[in-house]
C-alpha cells in the first residue's frame, strides 16, 4: 500500500509537471489574446515529432534545444500571418482558425511520418534506474523530466517577474493600450509570447513524446486535458495552472488503481443494491474505469459553479 | 396567385427537386450520397440554430445527434419485438429524447455564452463520449447497437428494403425540418434569440432572461439534431459510440461554417458541399482530410461569411449589372490560384505516396502521368509551382481588390 501511494505520487508529479509545461503557455496566450488556442496541443505534437526526427540525425541533447526553437518559430509565424489576419473577424473566427490549424497539423504529421506511432526511445544516457525504493525502480528519465520541468517553471517565473521584458509582458496582458502608449511594440510582444508559449509546448513534446507515446493522435488525447487544467486553475493564472496540473495528474493516477464501484460503496453501509435492471451499468462502474471522464466532470462542474476557476481573477 | 408563387415557390421547387433527383441520379452510390446529404442538412441547420442564430459556439453538438440515433435504434428493435409504432415516425422519438437531454444540458451550460459555453459544450461532449464505453446497456459497448429496419408496421406501405425508399423518408423529414427551422427564425423566440446573441444585457433590460432564451433555442436545436440522428439510425442500421464523439461534432461545425452562418441557407450549402467532398474525395485520395482542413482555414482567412456570404456579397453587384467587371478580375486570380493549388497537390500526393503506400518505390500516377515519387523533377516542379503561384496570387489579390473598389464606387454613383 505504501509503495502504491508513494509511486503514484511520484508519477503524478511527473505527469503533472508535463501538463504544467503545456498549460502554462496556453494560459499565458489566453490571458493575452482572450482566445483559447486549440492548436496548442498540436504544437506539443510537433515538438515530439521534431524531437524524434532530430534525435535520429544528431542525437537527443541537441534535439532538446533545436526542436522547441523550431516549434516556437512556427508559433510566431502562425500568430503573425494567421491569427493577426483573422483578428478583425472576431473571437469565434480566431478560435475556429486554431481549430482548423490543429486539423491541418495533425494531417500533415500523418502525411510526413505516417499514421502509426514512431519509435522514440529513451536516450541511452538516461536509461537506468536512478534509485530503488521499496523494491521498485524509479527511472532516471522520469527524474530528468521532473528536473527539466521544475527548471522551466523556475525560469519562466524568473523571466516574468524579475526581468524588464517580463514586466512589459505582464503589463501588456492587462493594459495593452497603456504599454503601447509608452512606446513598446505590443503586437511584437504578443507574437513573442505566442512563440514562447508554443516553444514551451514543443519542449513538453520533446520530453513527453518519449514518456507517453509519439503518434498522430497524441494531440487529440492531451488537448482537452490541457483545457481542463487551465479552466480548473483559472484562465490566465500561472499559479492556478500549476496547482491544477498537479491536482488533475494526481486524480488520474490514483483513480486508475482503485477498484471500487457504487455497489461496493453501498455495501459498506450494509445496503444491497439491485445490480440488475435499467441502471445496472451504473452500479457496476469501477472507479478505475472513470479515469477518462473525471477531468471533464471536474471541468463542467467548475465552469458551472465557479467559472473563474481556483485562482483566476476574471471570468472568460 | 403570383404572390403565393413568389412566397412558396422556392419550397415547391425544393420538394420537386427532392423527388426528381434520385430518379435522375439513380445509382446506389448517388442515392446513398443524397440520403447522407439530407441528414447532414438537418444536422447542420440545427447546429446553426446555436452558432448562427443564438451565438453559441458548441463543440459537442453530436451528443444530441448520437443520443437521438441510439434511442431510435433501440426503438427499431422494440418495434421489431412488437411495439405498435410505424418506422416512419421513429426519428421523432430520437428527437424527443434529444429534447429531454437538451433541456438538462442546455440549462446547465447556457448561463454564459462565449468561451465558457464553448468549453462546457466541449466538456459535455467528451463526458458523454467517454461514458459511452462505460454504459454498454445503452451504447452497446465497442460494437455499438444494430437493428433491422425492415419491420412490419409502416405508415406508407414501404418495406424500406431498398435505398430509394429510405431516401424518400429522409427527404420528407428534411423538408419538414427545414421548413420548421425556417419558420422558427420568424417567431418571437427566433428574434429574441438573435437579440440575446447580439446584446444579452439589452435583451435582459427589456425583460428577457438570456438563460431561458438560450436554453429554449438549445433544446429546439437538440430536437432537430436528434431527428437527424434517428434518420442516421434508419439509414445505416448500426450506430457506434463514435457518433457522439468529437469527430462528428467538429464535422458539423466545419460544414456550417464553410456554408456560412450568417444566412439561413448557408448551412444547407455547406452540408451538400462537404458531404459531396467527403464521399467523392475520399475515394480519390487518402489526403482528403488535409484538403478539407486547408479549405476550412482558407474560408476563415478569406471568406469568413462562408459560401452564402460570398453569394450574398455579389447580389447587389448582379442587380446593378456590373458582374462582368468583377468576372474579369476573378479570371485573373483564377490562374495563379490554380497553379498554386496544383503545386500544393503534387507535394501532398508525393508525400502521401512516400509515407503511406505499401511500396513507396513503385511509380505513382497523377493527372494521368506516371512517375517515381523520389524523382527530384516532381519535387522541384511542385515547389516552383507553389512559389510562382503564390507570388502572382498576391499580385492578383490587388487586382481583385481594385476592381471591387471600382464597382463599389460605380454603385454608389448610380444610387
Amino acid at each position: 500500500m505504501l509503495e502504491y501511494v508513494l509511486y503514484s505520487l511520484l508519477n503524478s508529479l511527473v505527469l503533472g509537471m508535463l501538463l504544467f509545461m503545456l498549460s502554462s503557455g496556453l494560459t499565458l496566450i489566453f490571458s493575452m489574446m482572450g482566445v483559447l488556442n486549440f492548436a496548442h496541443a498540436s504544437f506539443y505534437m510537433l515538438g515530439a515529432y521534431f524531437g524524434y526526427q532530430i534525435t535520429t540525425v544528431v542525437g537527443f541533447w541537441p534535439a532538446l534545444f533545436i526542436a522547441p526553437i523550431l516549434v516556437g518559430g512556427i508559433g510566431a509565424l502562425v500568430e503573425r500571418y494567421g491569427l493577426r489576419t483573422v483578428h478583425k473577424y472576431g473571437h469565434v473566427a480566431e478560435l475556429l482558425f486554431t481549430v482548423g490549424l490543429a486539423f491541418i497539423i495533425e494531417e500533415s504529421i500523418n502525411l510526413i511520418w505516417g499514421r502509426n506511432a514512431v519509435t522514440y526511445p529513451i536516450p541511452a544516457a538516461l536509461d537506468f534506474p536512478i534509485f530503488t525504493l521499496l523494491g521498485s525502480d524509479f527511472s532516471a528519465y522520469r527524474m530528468f523530466m521532473l528536473l527539466t520541468s521544475v527548471g522551466m517553471f523556475v525560469g519562466l517565473y524568473m523571466v516574468l517577474t524579475r526581468t524588464r521584458i517580463g514586466l512589459i509582458i505582464q503589463a501588456a496582458l492587462t493594459h495593452a493600450d497603456g504599454v503601447s502608449a509608452l512606446g513598446h511594440n505590443v503586437p511584437t510582444v504578443f507574437m513573442m509570447v505566442f512563440g514562447g508559449g508554443s516553444a514551451l509546448a514543443g519542449l513538453a513534446g520533446v520530453i513527453g513524446g518519449i514518456f507517453l507515446i509519439t503518434e498522430p493522435a497524441m494531440a487529440a488525447t492531451l488537448g482537452p486535458i490541457v483545457f481542463v487544467v487551465i479552466v480548473v486553475g483559472g484562465m490566465g493564472s500561472l499559479t492556478g495552472a500549476f496547482v491544477a496540473s498537479l491536482l488533475l495528474a494526481t486524480i488520474q493516477t490514483f483513480a486508475v488503481g482503485i477498484e471500487y464501484s457504487l455497489t461496493d460503496f453501498f455495501a459498506l453501509f450494509g445496503w444491497q443494491v439491485d445490480t440488475m435492471g435499467f441502471l445496472k451499468d451504473i452500479w457496476r462502474i469501477q472507479l478505475s474505469h472513470t479515469g477518462p471522464i473525471l477531468p471533464y466532470l471536474f471541468m463542467v462542474l467548475m465552469l458551472m459553479f465557479r467559472p473563474k476557476g481556483l485562482m483566476g481573477k476574471r471570468e472568460s | 396567385m403570383k404572390r403565393y408563387l413568389k412566397q412558396y415557390g422556392i419550397w415547391l421547387a425544393a420538394a420537386v427537386a427532392c423527388t426528381i433527383l434520385p430518379l435522375v441520379f439513380n445509382s446506389g452510390f448517388a442515392i446513398s450520397m443524397l440520403s447522407q446529404m439530407g441528414i447532414a442538412i438537418i444536422f447542420a441547420l440545427s447546429y446553426n440554430m446555436l452558432l448562427g442564430h443564438g451565438g453559441m459556439l458548441s463543440f459537442g453538438h453530436a451528443v444530441f445527434y448520437g443520443l437521438g440515433g441510439f434511442l431510435a435504434m433501440h426503438a427499431i428493435n422494440w418495434v421489431g419485438d412488437g411495439l405498435p409504432l410505424p418506422l416512419e415516425i421513429l426519428p421523432l422519438l430520437g428527437g424527443l429524447f434529444a429534447v429531454v437531454c437538451g433541456l438538462i444540458f442546455g440549462w446547465l451550460s447556457t448561463d454564459r455564452a462565449g468561451t465558457t459555453f464553448a468549453l462546457i459544450s466541449l466538456g459535455i461532449g467528451e463526458l458523454i463520449a467517454a461514458s459511452a464505453l462505460m454504459l454498454p446497456g445503452f451504447f452497446g459497448g465497442e460494437e455499438g447497437v444494430s437493428a433491422n429496419r425492415m419491420v412490419e408496421t409502416t405508415l406508407t406501405g414501404f418495406k424500406f428494403g431498398r435505398g430509394i425508399e429510405v431516401y424518400y423518408l429522409i427527404a420528407a423529414w428534411m423538408l419538414i425540418c427545414v421548413a420548421l427551422m425556417y419558420l422558427l427564425t420568424k417567431t418571437p423566440l427566433g428574434r429574441v434569440a438573435n437579440a440575446v446573441r447580439d446584446n444579452p444585457e439589452r435583451a435582459a433590460f427589456i425583460g428577457y432572461n438570456a438563460r431561458v432564451v438560450r436554453t429554449m433555442q438549445y433544446t429546439l436545436s437538440a430536437f432537430f439534431a436528434g431527428i437527424a440522428g434517428g434518420l442516421f439510425a434508419i439509414t445505416y442500421e448500426i450506430i457506434t459510440a463514435e457518433t457522439v464523439g468529437a469527430i462528428p461534432s467538429g464535422n458539423v461545425l466545419m460544414m456550417t461554417y464553410i456554408g456560412g452562418v450568417g444566412h439561413f441557407f448557408g448551412p444547407i450549402m455547406g452540408a451538400v458541399l462537404v458531404t459531396m467532398m467527403q464521399i467523392s474525395l475520399a475515394g480519390i485520395t487518402h489526403a482528403w482530410l488535409l484538403y478539407f482542413g486547408l479549405l476550412f482555414v482558407g474560408m476563415i482567412l478569406w471568406a469568413p461569411n462562408g459560401l452564402a456570404g460570398i453569394i450574398m456579397m455579389h447580389e447587389p453587384v448582379w442587380k446593378a449589372g456590373l458582374m462582368s467587371r468583377l468576372l474579369r478580375a476573378y479570371g485573373v486570380i483564377a490562374i495563379p490560384t490554380l497553379v498554386l493549388f496544383i503545386g500544393v497537390m503534387i507535394l501532398i500526393e508525393i508525400n502521401y505516396h512516400l509515407s503511406l503506400s505499401v511500396n513507396p518505390d513503385e511509380p505513382m500516377s497523377l493527372f494521368g502521368m506516371t512517375f517515381h515519387a523520389q524523382s527530384p523533377v516532381a519535387w522541384i516542379l511542385s515547389i516552383v509551382l507553389i512559389a510562382v503561384g503564390f507570388f502572382f496570387f498576391r499580385k492578383a489579390q490587388q487586382v481583385v481588390r481594385d476592381s471591387w473598389n471600382e464597382v463599389t464606387q460605380l454603385m454608389k454613383g448610380g444610387a
